[in-house]
């Protein structure tokens, strides 16, 4: 049955925090109380990517699209939009120069994206199946399974030139062909959703807004290779996604889409969840498999790879979300259709999570081969409170920062390691003058410090020292030797260490000591930290605007500010633990911070 | 001469029934230990040593998982965990000054528990709720564009 109206509800989970929920649940009852419930569907979609503004609720065939909604704005939407056919101004989205935009197509945000992987996000409900199905869903497993031979479904996806998301950018074609050619009794089929890079969700809400996508993919790779059992291991710390996912599964298990002889062909194929548990060194493929197998998740030495000796020692092909959830459009338009998008190298759209001291933080996905300025300043709008732009890490703690001259450089997998950073899963976290670089390399550093495995001596040994070089730089204790220690650790590491998590983790020092070398002599000779970030490094004085209201004096924690009443105040510099309480609370700017 | 040790830990009966369902298949023991987590809130001696006894298996590799893996607890929860996310744009954006403020209002250090029990701190790494950076979970509850200052107010509707 066709409804009249649909009004569209974000229920990813950066919306649902903001009480999405409450709002799909006022939506339906102001419905009810109007008498339109046969006219009007109330749908809780997935992640419609501008999270910055959320929550989002857009209202079909209107597209009207309202930001930042409360619960007690379902009433006005239901009288307004609903019955009288009116935009509720109040709740769209106004840009920079007061423009106020009441469709997507007016937005900044959207127009230079293209939704392929997030094809369904935001528009269907994702826990019912019918609403994948009707829009082509289910459609390429069964063109694989009733039209196409495994040999023709790899051709396919060769042409079109599809490579892994999860960060190396592997052809997917390549690691199926590799399963498929070995001659064994079980193959498994993997879905890597142990997102772990502090600062990516793309894969979060990919699952969380169209679960459906990556299960056909699952399934589709099954019969290409010959495998007939899958397993989808997905962070523990994403109840919504696993919640989801288990909904999905079992619908697909009713309808014949999964489970044995699907779409009564002769393939079998079913899918089991398997929890991580927090370890970043599980989305290393090899440390992976070893955690779906219930133990440490340590990674072994490549080769084997898994794809010839993978899960339980059998062919396992691994690939990760965004990548699964391209397969199934692939299969419907034709590798052709998806290499003319993107660049020669890199075909397809790529999802950034973009985040940061940006305006319109947020899901954007653009064809690759786009430029950080389009991304950056059209769609994420620039940098917030009017700041300069500093520099973007991509690639999370595997990569390395992008500055303001490679603003224009196509973004594109290749581009990216020419530039000493690598695409990693896709975040993308923009840093302003307020940033300092030393302080944010130590960041990552604390970061692979804590989840290195243990297991092989570079990446053991070699994150900590990394790590203790740049505390010292940052108290200012820092010396130039260290700076060529950090190199050359850096380097031994990116060849000796065992995985992936090893070989990357020196890149985010590696590429800011390339790119902001002059910041860290002036930490080491000036002993100066530009952005006021390194706390040893700043000096908090009292200028001549103070009056000596004594107020400072009074919320010092450690007592080192003296002073007789209305007269200037002083700061004891052996004693001051640079809390900054004295500046937050100075009533007259009379603190300085250098 | 090593002695047997025995446990007191009593599981409820849909837990053992689940322990049960997974005993005989490959690579239980995360999925198990996850279920021992959801009933306990942490994974406690006596329960790992009942595990260790239900599947047949050594403590000591239950223990080399538990302690691997960031998620599992060995020690007690607050009855309110609270989650401050350290992710990259949240650390940006100034996530060290909220799990500051609140050890500090708390004052217990983090991973630690407040005497009464009511609250224990964390720092984790990406909820996945970047676009509402800095942001706290507590419980269930997702806290977004969190200043250091509102800690109190929100913990206080906690407090109860």
């Amino acid at each position: 049955m066709a409804y009249k109206h649909y009004v569209l509800v974000c229920g990813g989970t950066g919306c649902e925090s903001s009480k999405a929920d409450d709002i799909f649940t006022n939506l339906k009852t102001e419905v009810a109380n109007a008498g339109l419930e046969h006219d009007v569907q109330v749908v809780k979609t997935g992640c419609f990517g501008f999270c910055e503004k959320g929550p989002i609720v857009k209202v079909l065939p209107e597209d009207a699209f309202y930001v930042e909604v409360k619960p007690s704005d379902a009433e006005e939407i239901v009288k307004e939009t609903l019955i009288k056919g009116r935009i509720v101004k109040r709740l769209a989205y106004v840009d920079e120069s007061g423009k106020t935009s009441a469709v997507p197509e007016e937005i900044g945000f959207y127009q230079k994206q293209m939704r392929i992987v997030l094809r369904n996000c935001g528009l269907i409900d994702p826990e019912k199946i019918d609403e994948y199905i009707a829009r082509d869903g289910y459609a390429a497993l069964e063109k694989v399974l009733f039209e196409m031979t495994p040999d023709q479904v790899i051709e396919e996806m060769k042409i079109s030139g599809l490579r892994g998301r999860g960060g190396a950018g592997f052809p997917t074609w390549m690691k199926w062909n590799f399963t498929k050619q070995v001659e064994s009794d079980v193959k498994y089929i993997v879905c890597n959703a142990d997102e772990g890079d502090p600062g990516a969700y793309m894969d979060r809400s990919t699952l969380e807004g169209d679960p459906h996508s990556v299960l056909e993919a699952m399934a589709i790779a099954g019969y290409t290779v010959g495998a007939n059992q899958g397993f989808i291991y997905i962070r523990a710390e994403y109840p919504l996604a696993i919640k989801r996912l288990e909904i999905a599964m079992a619908q697909a298990r009713e309808y014949g889409l999964l489970g044995q002889n699907i779409l009564g062909s002769d393939f079998s194929f079913d899918i089991e969840i398997r929890l991580g548990a927090g370890a970043f060194v599980c989305g290393e493929e090899t440390a992976l498999l070893a955690s779906i197998e219930g133990k440490r998740g340590m990674p072994t030495p490549k080769p084997p790879f898994p794809a010839v000796c993978g899960l339980w020692k059998k062919p396992t092909v691994i690939n990760n979300v965004e990548t699964w959830a391209n397969v199934p459009v692939i299969i419907t338009k034709g590798g052709k259709w998806f290499a003319s998008i993107g660049t020669e190298k890199s075909s397809g759209t790529k999802v950034f999570a973009l985040t940061g001291k940006i305006k319109n933080s947020g899901l954007v996905e653009v064809p690759m081969g786009t430029t950080l300025r389009e991304i950056v300043y059209d769609i994420g709008g620039g940098i917030k409170g009017g700041k300069a732009f500093k520099a973007v890490q991509t690639g999370g703690p595997s990569g390395g920062v992008i500055t303001a001259k490679m603003i224009d450089t196509p973004i594109d997998f290749d581009n990216l390691v020419a530039a000493g950073s690598m695409m990693g899963s896709g975040g993308m976290i923009v840093m302003d003058e307020d940033d300092c670089i030393i302080d944010v390399a130590k960041f990552y550093q604390e970061f692979c410090v804590e989840e290195s495995c243990g297991k092989c001596s570079p990446c053991r040994i070699g994150t900590r020292k990394l790590y203790d070089i740049l505390t010292k730089i940052s108290e200012g204790k820092g010396t130039m030797e260290d700076l060529e220690q950090l190199k050359e650790i850096g380097e031994a590491m990116k060849r000796a260490a065992l995985c992936g998590l090893g070989q990357t983790a020196p890149n985010p020092v590696l590429s800011s000591l390339h790119y902001f070398y002059d910041e860290y002599l002036e930490h080491i000779n000036e002993k100066k930290c530009r952005a006021g970030k390194c706390k040893k490094l700043i000096t908090y004085t009292i200028n001549d605007n103070c009056r000596g209201c004594t107020l400072c004096a009074r919320k010092c924690p450690v007592n080192c500010i003296s002073g007789e009443v209305r007269q200037k105040h002083t700061i004891d510099q052996t004693k001051c633990i640079k809390c900054g309480e004295c500046m937050k609370n100075c009533k007259f700017d009379a603190i300085e911070k250098r | 001469m090593p002695t047997e040790q025995k446990t007191d830990t009593v599981f409820s009966k849909e837990l053992e029934n689940f322990i049960a369902e997974w005993k005989e298949k490959p690579g239980n023991l995360i999925m198990i230990l996850h279920k021992v987590q959801s009933e306990f809130g942490y994974i406690s001696r006596g329960a790992a040593m009942k595990v260790a006894e239900m599947l047949d298996i050594p403590l000591a590799k239950i223990y080399g998982v538990i302690t691997f893996y960031h998620f599992f607890k060995l020690n007690k929860p607050g009855k309110n965990v609270i989650q401050v996310c350290m992710g990259t744009a949240c650390y940006l954006k100034g996530g060290q000054a909220i799990l500051d403020e609140t050890a500090k209002h708390l004052n217990i250090p983090v991973k630690g528990v407040t005497e009464d029990g009511m609250f224990s701190l964390e720092s984790v790494r990406c909820v996945g709720c970047c676009g509402l950076a800095p942001v706290v979970v507590i419980g269930d509850e997702v806290f977004g564009k969190v200043l250091p200052e509102q800690m109190p107010e929100i913990l206080a509707n906690f407090s109860e």
